[in-house]
């Protein structure tokens, strides 16, 4: 099948998985599974307005974060801090945009969204460095970094970004000039939803094309090769995926409060950086293919609201929803053995070429029958 | 005068201490086998819930039983993928803690109402020893605590000796250093995986359970609060080694109680600080371990598939 | 014992109907060429592997060995290739490891004195198996098979990793274990060690039984005719004893002047090596796997920084690792992509992939890579087509030295014929070429001198088997 074609069936199909899944748990736990499913589908496909309301506004942060985590599994890092980087850029977008004056208007909004990305980018440099230079292992210190992310979200909100009033654990509203714009009258579909879909063929055009990609590629396959057959340098570059990955994260939520919420509080994500991982696993780390999967999961949220409201389901459903359908999909080989390919988590910081091995490798292929000195 | 604070100090700490130390046992043997589990987290808000909702039935003791077979059910399904499948050990745990996390909130509401309203089980109540609790300073902090610090501690020694010191236990460090040799050597290294998964499904539970009938008396969403990666974080610390993992404990029950002491002599400073202190110390204190030479060789690694 | 096995992967048949019968007492080699089936018989054997056909029989009655535990309830034991040890725990936790009753390692480490004793096999229990020589490591195994009772003992190449004299001390060992009533099932593949060894001797071919006779019976041509089948042996090339040097006026391309080389632990591995490497020669470097060679190959390939002393490496240097799959190679990339790794630090901007596909199709065409196009994943192909495309990559844009090591390990004999000859042609082409192989036969065939490196010190030695074998074993005067 054409890669095009699949990044469009795969998404669906994985769209009816969990629905499926949806639709057994919604049995199991005694709801009306007919009445919720088409609440589900009213709130995420009913209409053009949910549509472009909905789903896409909630894929839009789902793709960001996404893209993060692909970028990040591309280069063997395993990066489970999208949340807590989504964060921070939400927090230093925020904080650019309340000080400017409205007169700031589009440099000020394009401001905003460079200080989200730069600090999206800072967050997750910080696990980088934990890495190279002590060896601490990235799924933990990234999942520490998202709850003090969290913290620090709950703190400026209460502290020196709170509202004037001092009422409300939230920040002030973004002056109407620094918002995204709208791009359909009467919807909350934003601009931010065009910017997803740019990144995402940028990001796919540059691990494709350009020689840094190729080097994050390489990096993320076999760093040992990439060491020692290529020179690349793998510590700067998972360093530099590192940054890359944050930063994409940290994009994502200063579109969110430049394009949804206006304001910064502490439950700003409702998990998107913990979905983005099913989001990019189901397009196989392609960015593209990350487009249809971030709509698949944005449905699915936004649908969720939609049967919470009208049938009294639990949207946690829809976690439980997409942890099945990751379990699933690392189960069935989906990804192959892209992620995680650099196998022990022993790794520590990072490998050189000079590396001295024990002299017996398990996995090395046996000495070959040498006949050469024997034959008469 | 300074006497007081300080005891409610060390006996919160012990408090806080209790169901990381549960956890990061479990984690403790499930890592020695060659896997890590951040499903811990999923393992633990089960723990919750099962002990709340058995508890509030057939009482607090049944309820801490209850949410250790909590956590070994969900700790089944990420060793069915994860060893049996043999998928990505970290997706597949994060994927579980998804699940524990959304599975406990939708039957939250779903056993509960809507409301969610605030449901109290009856709690597990402190068991002096008499005389030892008397002694100053510390006697509270050690000699009148609930069954599961008890069990906590008794643990220490026993996971310790079972390691050390019986064939099981040098089958699941071989398994955790080289599953083929093991296999080679008639270990059935698969099936060491999967029952130390499931130790540490059962600690994992044991410590939600912990959190709910012994310290809050209640659920809530999330409830967990990371705590689960915490323990991760500990194992690593503890430089995979039960007694590593006691002192560990500690010093994180320490860094979460710095708030009432902070409290008690009146400092005024945001309670966020306190909430992320114990985070920012884990990251520090695994910078500072540098653990990665003491980890298991093949932790995380996945089987080779044949040819 | 083994009949008609049959056991595949996915499409490929690594044993077809496959059978052997070893008696009791008796010393039987395995021959074959790599690939035709012998590791994985003997570890259906062994029980690491379940046949899907075929019926295993042990003192005549029918058994199934789902696991290796089965096969050593029922007295067998195998020492593979790669030693299925733990590294990180001591001899007697290792010898401990799988068996069974309450722990108690002060007892089993009586227990390995006492067998290390009577077998002629010297190991200290408590000592860690990481710190141990790998012919210390292989007796551990041995014990450890003897320690529950085994009688009958699988040895897969047991003398690959062995300097010669530790070769012949154990398969020494092999003919007195067989003598006090044990069996021994060797393979092997050199058949002069056989012929010296082994009573009986079966011969494997694309997975099938093509021979089981006395060795008495045999000679190094037969089994040689037996292994290869219609296929003819490899051709030698005649001049394998001349050199290019003349031609390029003895340039010196590598230079090491008093190198020493410590470990992250600061253990020293190369110490106060003076080596020179001319243009348009091959030097052959052998050693026991260990012994340093490792660290003076990659510093001569500007791999790595020596700790004290200067190395002059010329600014080109192909170097192909002995675990390509690890250090050459990224399985899940394309050829192309493989190709272009070469210059993957420097490049910058866009990478051009049509032109690099022009090159890679190109490399493949004059190394006889076989794949479908340079578009499928290296993974796909065989092992002598990879590394084919590796050597092929590395003398892209003849570099000036070429270091290569185990250069044909896992090849067959075709493949490695293949690379020979592109170590030579390279050598024609005035390159610097270093050999290290494991296999000392492979050195003295292709190097025009060698270098032994022997407990990190490095001196050239005449090009001679026995003096050769020597140096290997001791440090030097």
């Amino acid at each position: 099948m054409p890669r095009a074609a699949r990044a469009i069936t795969e998404p669906l199909l994985a769209g009816l998985l969990s629905l499926g899944m949806l639709a057994v748990l919604l049995a199991v736990s005694g709801y009306p599974v007919g009445e919720s499913l088409t609440a589900l589908w009213r709130g995420a496909f009913g209409s053009w307005s949910v549509l472009a309301s909905g789903t896409l506004v909630r894929a839009t942060p789902l793709l960001f974060a996404g893209l993060a985590v692909s970028v990040a599994f591309r280069a063997g890092i395993l990066n489970i801090g999208a949340e807590g980087q989504l964060l921070m850029g939400a927090a230093a977008a925020t904080a650019v945009a309340v000080s400017l004056p409205p007169s700031a208007g589009f440099a000020g909004l394009t401001l905003a969204l460079v200080a989200g990305t730069l600090a999206g980018g800072a967050w997750a440099s910080v696990a980088g460095m934990l890495r190279q230079r002590f060896g601490v292992l990235e799924v933990i210190s990234t999942i520490m970094l998202n709850v003090v992310a969290l913290h620090v979200t709950g703190l400026l909100v209460r502290g020196p970004l709170q509202e004037p009033t001092r009422t409300f654990p939230q920040s002030a509203l973004v002056d109407q000039a620094l918002r995204l714009p709208r791009l359909l009258p009467g919807t909350r579909l934003h601009a931010g939803v065009a910017l997803a879909v740019l990144s995402a063929i940028g990001l796919a055009w540059f691990l494709r094309s350009t020689a840094a990609g190729f080097r994050l590629r390489m990096t993320g396959s076999n760093p040992r090769a990439a060491a020692s057959a290529g020179g690349i340098d793998v510590a700067r570059v998972s360093l530099l995926a590192f940054v890359a990955s944050g930063a994409l994260a940290g994009l994502g939520g200063a579109v969110e409060v430049t394009g949804v919420t206006f304001a910064l509080y502490e439950n700003l994500s409702p998990g998107y950086g913990y979905t983005a991982i099913a989001v990019a696993l189901l397009a196989r780390l392609n960015p593209v293919s990350a487009i249809g999967s971030a709509v698949v999961f944005g449905a699915l949220e936004a649908g969720a609201s939609a049967m919470q409201r009208d049938a009294q389901v639990p949207a946690g459903m829809v976690g439980v929803v997409e942890a099945g359908v990751i379990l699933v999909l690392v189960a069935s080989e989906w990804v192959g053995r892209k992620v995680g390919e650099s196998g022990s988590l022993n790794r520590g910081g990072t490998p050189r070429a000079d590396e001295p091995a024990p002299p017996i490798t398990p996995p090395s292929p046996p000495p070959t029958t040498s006949l050469h000195a024997t034959t008469p | 005068m300074t006497a007081a604070p300080l005891a409610d100090f060390l006996e919160a700490s012990v408090r806080n201490a209790t169901p990381l130390l549960l956890a990061a046992l479990g984690e403790t043997v499930a890592e020695r086998s060659g896997v890590i589990n951040v499903g811990l987290e999923g393992a633990i808000i089960s723990g919750c819930l099962a002990g709340l909702a058995t508890a509030s039935a057939l009482g607090p003791e049944a309820g801490l039983a209850a949410a250790g077979l909590a956590g070994v059910a969900i700790a089944i399904i990420f060793a069915i993928v994860a060893v049996g499948l043999a998928a990505d050990q970290i997706i597949t745990g994060t994927a579980i803690t998804m699940l524990g996390l959304g599975l406990t909130g939708t039957l939250y509401r779903v056993l509960y109402g809507d409301t969610g309203a605030a449901l109290s089980a009856p709690t597990l109540s402190a068991l002096a020893i008499p005389g030892l609790e008397r002694i100053p300073v510390i006697g509270r902090a050690l000699f009148r605590q609930p069954l599961p610090t008890y069990l906590a501690a008794l643990l220490v020694p026993t996971v310790w000796w079972w390691m050390y010191r019986t064939r099981s236990g040098l089958s699941l460090r071989a398994t955790g250093e080289n599953p083929a040799a093991a296999t080679a050597s008639g270990v059935s290294s698969r099936r060491v995986q999967a029952l130390a998964v499931l130790f540490g499904g059962l600690c994992g539970g044991l410590a939600g359970g912990t959190l709910v009938l012994a310290q809050v008396g209640t659920f809530a969403e999330g409830m967990s609060a990371g705590r689960g990666f915490v323990a991760i974080a500990i194992v690593a610390l503890g430089r995979w080694n039960p007694v590593g993992a006691a002192l560990a404990s500690l010093l994180f029950g320490m860094a979460s109680a710095l708030q009432f002491l902070f409290q008690a002599l009146s400092l005024d400073i945001p309670y966020q600080i306190f909430l992320a202190l114990p985070y920012i110390l884990t990251l520090l204190a695994l910078a500072l371990a540098s653990g990665r030479y003491a980890a298991p060789a093949a932790l995380g690694m996945r089987p080779q598939s044949a040819a | 014992m083994l009949d008609a096995i049959k056991r595949h992967y996915g499409p490929v048949i690594a044993l077809d109907g496959a059978h052997l019968r070893v008696a009791a007492g008796e010393v039987h080699a395995v021959l074959g060429e790599n690939g035709a089936g012998k590791s994985t018989l003997m570890k259906v054997a062994y029980g690491l592997e379940q046949p899907d056909a075929g019926t295993l029989h042990v003192d005549g009655v029918p058994v199934t060995f789902r696991t290796p535990r089965a096969a050593m309830e029922r007295g067998i034991g195998m020492v593979q290739q790669h030693f299925a040890l733990v590294d990180a725990m001591t001899v007697a936790e290792n010898v401990a490891l799988g068996g069974r009753g309450p722990l108690n390692l002060r007892a089993t480490a009586a227990l390995i004195r006492s067998i290390s004793a009577d077998a002629g096999l010297p190991i200290d229990p408590s000592a860690v198996v990481r710190d141990l020589p790998v012919g210390a490591q292989q007796r551990v195994e041995i014990i450890k098979a003897l320690a529950r009772d085994a009688h009958t003992l699988i040895l897969d190449e047991p003398t690959a990793v062995l300097a010669p004299q530790e070769s012949a001390e154990l398969l020494a060992w092999t003919r007195r274990f067989a003598e006090g009533g044990g069996t021994v099932v060797l393979i092997a593949h050199k058949l002069r060690e056989v012929l010296r060894v082994a009573d009986r001797v079966t011969v494997l071919r694309r997975g099938r039984t093509v021979l089981t006779a006395a060795a008495s019976d045999m000679t190094e041509a037969t089994l040689a005719d037996a292994m290869l089948g219609s296929v003819d042996a490899p051709q030698r090339n005649g001049d394998a004893g001349t050199t290019a040097m003349a031609q390029f006026a003895a340039t010196d391309v590598i230079i090491l002047d008093d190198v020493t080389v410590r470990d992250d632990g600061g253990v020293q591995r190369l110490r106060g090596a003076n080596v020179v490497v001319r243009a348009g020669e091959i030097v052959g470097v052998a050693a026991v796997e260990g012994s340093g060679q490792r660290e003076l190959l990659r510093v001569m390939a500007g791999r790595l920084d020596p700790t004290t002393g200067r190395a002059t490496v010329p600014e080109s240097v192909g170097f192909v690792p002995e675990d390509r799959h690890r250090d050459a190679l990224v399985l899940d990339a394309t050829l192309t992509e493989n190709v272009a790794l070469r210059h993957a630090a420097t490049r910058r901007g866009l990478v051009s992939w049509a032109a690099l596909d022009r090159e890679t199709t190109a490399l493949m065409a004059r190394r006889d890579v076989r794949a479908r196009d340079a578009s499928v994943p290296i993974r796909t192909l065989s092992g002598g087509n990879q590394q084919k495309l590796v050597l092929g990559r590395e003398l892209a844009g003849s570099p000036q030295a070429l270091v290569v090591e185990n250069p044909t390990r896992g090849l067959d004999i075709r493949a490695t014929s293949e690379v020979h000859a592109a170590l030579r042609g390279a050598r024609a082409a005035g390159t610097a070429v270093v050999v290290y192989s494991s296999d000392l036969d492979e050195i003295l065939h292709l190097a025009d001198r060698v270098l032994v490196v022997a407990a990190g010190a490095v001196r050239g030695v005449e090009k001679d088997r026995e003096q050769v074998g020597r140096a290997m074993l001791t440090a030097g005067p």
